[in-house]
């Protein structure tokens, strides 16, 4: 009964979607004051109708409701609970879905905290992401309908892939998604903003948290993806630029972008047309990526069931939105604004130059990706772009963002001097040079990629703080959030840029032979193999090999990695032993049984730093959140730029 | 104003080659079985409902026949059964089942409730000549001559476009062998 109440909610919201994109568009033209009221309740009971769906597909996966087709393929009797509870999201149908109760929640908090933006405004912002709600539900029940009966139902029914059994991937698609969908809002504001005719600095100060949020929780999403390739497919590599991988990492790219353009837009008024274009490629790269991922166009490790009418039917969705959003850009933004003039050296440079970086990265992880297909369109034959493509790109592309980033944050908006802004930093400068050789000499460390690693970490960290330091001590009140939270996140660039610069120098990694009772010696660390023990799971039995880790006569660790058969679907699974450190993963993979002697093949890899990488991300994602919670968005009144700004004094971007 | 459509000029072209892409996205998947062409490795297997009975390559020689690959535990094997049950009717050659890596009264269990549509029951317990098959996952079809060369593998379920290409192929064999 529950997946016939599910797919009626299902209608019922997009009915409701439905009118949301209709009545308080038209409310909003001809100055309706009760069709514009309309907007808030529509989209609480879109919300109401999305979840009722979501928990029916829940509810049946607990019940074990082997006659919907989609439950009967991804789930079992043997699954724990909490395993049926995240298969709901496993596959393509249900992960539309939590696409859909995402986005009906982002559109509830905008119905929510939008008190301070005219009513006019919230009923356009609202019935623009109606509209991209009604595509999304008219693709689930069309193309991918999670409710889908099979009558008689099987007695048992497949198994969630076993890849996806682990508590990263609980969290990883909810938190994508998040930062995908959150893309329609500041897409949302921007198409309202052109609708409106008058783009001002107030509806890009009004999106700028919403933006802000999205580009976080997309940032945590990417972050905890690599987390789980990590420990979960037994590579030992952190990113391995998968199309997959490449279609969230544009998004990110470009709404990296846009959140700094967003600043300049809303401070100085400078580019405005710029911000409105970022608005609409963030939210059309995220529609991008849904398609990468979800037609099979691409071969990619990421097994999503695949379809190319489900391709076609995104490619015309995404016609209609990028088209359409295109085709008003081009009308409306003559009309744009424009903003005051800048120098060549100011705020508004620094700012432009790092859209230019992240715009051009953007656009060469998107050719990388897209490569396969446009050697296939020209006939050249068949080939795949590799990561040493990328690799190299990104270290060309990067390097000046680095280099320059710390001197964004004291540069002045409007117009400043080379010497003004390098003086303070200068300190900064040689403190991080000398503390990274130093650091380098006591790891012992020379080669290249880690001595700049640590210098450019460095820099990174000290010219945040160094910024901290100065803004605090310049002002009463202290950092504000805005300024926190950039602080936090350009220190968080060095951390990660740490971590990658030594786990991509210095993992040490090998493939070994042995036998219960042997003891092998590698870079300082002897792994003694105790034992290969037979062990029981839920829904699997495994060899466990249980091993014991010395440094010197200590024993630092026992590990205990498994290769696992999953009963129902027959894969076999590597489940790799972590001993997690601050300066150092040890990470152990059981390879294959050789012959009948009990030895095994086994992968080690010690991997220094390696945490830094995900702990940079997440603080980048915290700067983020932080900054998105400044009590500045949430004033009832812009407060009009004061004298001291306008004169060109420090404000905060 | 001509400016203005320059993002939507790109959008268009980015949007051309994806549909382009699509088209072609099949060609990209198809990954050949470096099998087709090769002379079937040789096995000798027990049976079904007779477990002391064995098959070998040499019994399946000089007729052609389809070769398909299942088992109790697969659950896209019971969505193509109904087409799987049409090739043992209507095909003009042979249908042999190979049952893998299944348990012999699960396998049985399964026959009594969806029908047996092969002509022919191999089952392969360990999975080894599965290996030697080249076998990618559950359901597989495969095709061979009567001189025992793989011609054509199908990976995933049968429907019917699959169907009518299975039945095309079949009857190719059929006119050849006869030949």
């Amino acid at each position: 009964m529950s997946a016939e109440l599910g797919q009626i909610s299902l209608i019922l919201a997009l009915v409701l979607a439905a009118l949301l994109s209709v009545l308080p568009m038209i409310g909003a033209q001809r100055n309706n004051e009760a069709l514009m009221k309309l907007a808030p309740s529509l989209a609480i009971g879109q919300f109401v109708f999305l979840a009722g769906a979501f928990a029916a597909l829940a509810w049946a996966f607990l019940q074990h409701d082997f006659t919907v087709t989609y439950v009967a393929m991804h789930s079992n009797l043997l699954l724990p609970w909490y395993y049926r509870l995240t298969a709901v999201w496993g596959s393509h149908e249900g992960s539309l879905l939590l696409w859909m109760l995402l986005l009906g929640g982002w559109m509830l908090a905008v119905a929510a905290f939008s008190r301070s933006v005219p009513r006019i405004f919230t009923a356009r912002v609202l019935s623009v992401m109606g509209m991209v709600s009604v595509g999304f539900l008219l693709f689930i029940l069309f193309t991918s309908n999670p409710f889908e009966r099979i009558l008689p139902g099987p007695i048992d029914g497949r198994d969630l892939n076993p890849l996806l059994q682990d508590v990263g991937m609980i969290f990883h698609p909810p938190l994508l998604y998040m930062g995908y969908v959150g893309f329609a809002v500041a897409f949302a504001f921007a198409i309202a903003g052109l609708i409106g005719g008058r783009v001002e600095r107030d509806w890009v100060r009004w999106s700028r948290p919403w933006t802000l949020a999205a580009w976080a929780f997309l940032t945590f999403g990417i972050a905890l993806g690599s987390w789980w390739a990590y420990y979960e497919l037994g590579w030992g590599g952190w990113w391995f630029w998968d199309p997959v991988e490449n279609a969230s990492f544009i998004p990110w790219l470009i709404g990296t972008a846009l959140i700094h353009s967003q600043a300049v837009t809303e401070k100085r008024g400078a580019f405005p047309a710029w911000t409105v274009l970022l608005s609409i490629a963030a939210f059309s790269m995220s529609l991008l990526g849904t398609f990468l991922v979800r037609s099979g166009v691409l071969t990619s490790v990421h097994a999503f069931a695949n379809d190319p009418e489900r391709g076609l039917f995104i490619l015309a969705f995404m016609a209609v939105v990028t088209g359409g959003a295109l085709t008003l850009y081009a009308l409306r933004a003559p009309r744009i604004m424009t903003g005051e003039g800048f120098d060549w050296i100011s705020r508004e440079s620094a700012l432009l130059l790092n859209n230019v970086f992240f715009t051009v990265s953007a656009a060469m992880v998107l050719l990388g990706t897209l490569y396969p297909l446009i050697i296939d369109f020209m006939g050249w034959g068949q080939i795949s772009v590799g990561p040493p493509y990328f690799g190299a790109m990104f270290i060309l592309l990067m390097t000046p963002v680095v280099l320059l980033l710390p001197l964004g944050p004291f540069t002045r908006w409007k117009r400043d001097g080379f010497m003004r802004i390098l003086q303070p930093l200068a300190v900064t400068a040689a403190i991080s040079i000398v503390a990274a050789l130093l650091v380098c000499a006591w790891l012992g460390t020379w080669s290249l990629r880690a001595v700049s690693g640590w210098i450019g970490g460095f820099w990174l960290i000290g010219g945040a703080l160094a910024y901290a330091v100065r803004t605090a001590r310049a002002s009463r009140s202290g950092l504000a959030r805005h300024q926190w939270g950039m602080t936090l996140a350009h220190a968080g660039v060095g951390v990660f840029l740490i971590g990658a610069a030594m786990v991509e120098a210095h993992t040490f990694e090998r493939d070994i032979r042995i036998a219960p009772g042997e003891t092998v010696e590698a870079a300082g660390y002897r792994f003694t193999l105790h034992e290969v023990a037979q062990v029981k799971g839920p829904n699997w039995r495994a060899d466990e090999a249980r091993f014991s880790i010395h440094k010197g006569e200590r024993e630092i660790a026992r590990m205990n990695p498994q290769k696992r058969l999953y009963h129902r679907g027959g894969q076999t699974m590597t489940q790799v032993a972590l001993k997690p450190g601050v300066f150092r993963d040890l990470y152990i993979a059981m390879g294959e049984e050789l012959g009948a002697s009990g030895a095994w093949s086994v992968r080690l890899h010690i991997k220094p730093f390696v945490r830094w990488i995900w702990g940079g991300a997440v603080l980048i994602g915290l700067g983020g959140l932080i900054a998105a919670s400044d009590r500045r968005y949430r004033q009832q009144r812009r407060q009009r730029a004061d004298a001291s700004l306008a004169s060109g004094a420090e404000a905060p971007a | 104003m001509i400016r203005m459509l320059i993002p939507l000029g790109v959008f268009l072209a980015l949007l051309a080659l994806l549909i382009a892409g699509l088209q072609t996205s099949e060609n990209r998947k198809l990954v050949q079985s470096p099998l087709i062409g090769k002379p079937m490795p040789d096995f000798s297997l027990p049976g079904l409902y007779d477990p002391e009975s064995t098959t070998s390559r040499a019994d399946l020689l000089g007729e052609p026949f389809i070769l398909n690959v299942w088992g109790s535990w697969c659950w896209a094997c019971r969505v193509e059964h109904p087409f799987v049950e049409r090739l043992g009717n209507e095909a003009p050659i042979a249908l042999v089942g190979f049952n893998w890596k299944d348990e012999r009264e699960d396998a049985l269990a399964w026959i009594d409730q969806f029908g047996d549509a092969w002509d022919r029951h191999l089952v392969d317990f360990e999975g080894k000549v599965a290996i030697d098959l080249g076998v990618y996952g559950a359901p597989e079809t495969f095709l061979v001559d009567h001189e025992g060369v793989i011609r054509h593998k199908h990976i995933g379920p049968i429907d019917a476009n699959v169907f009518q290409d299975l039945m095309r192929r079949a009857m190719e064999l059929k006119a050849e062998a006869e030949s």
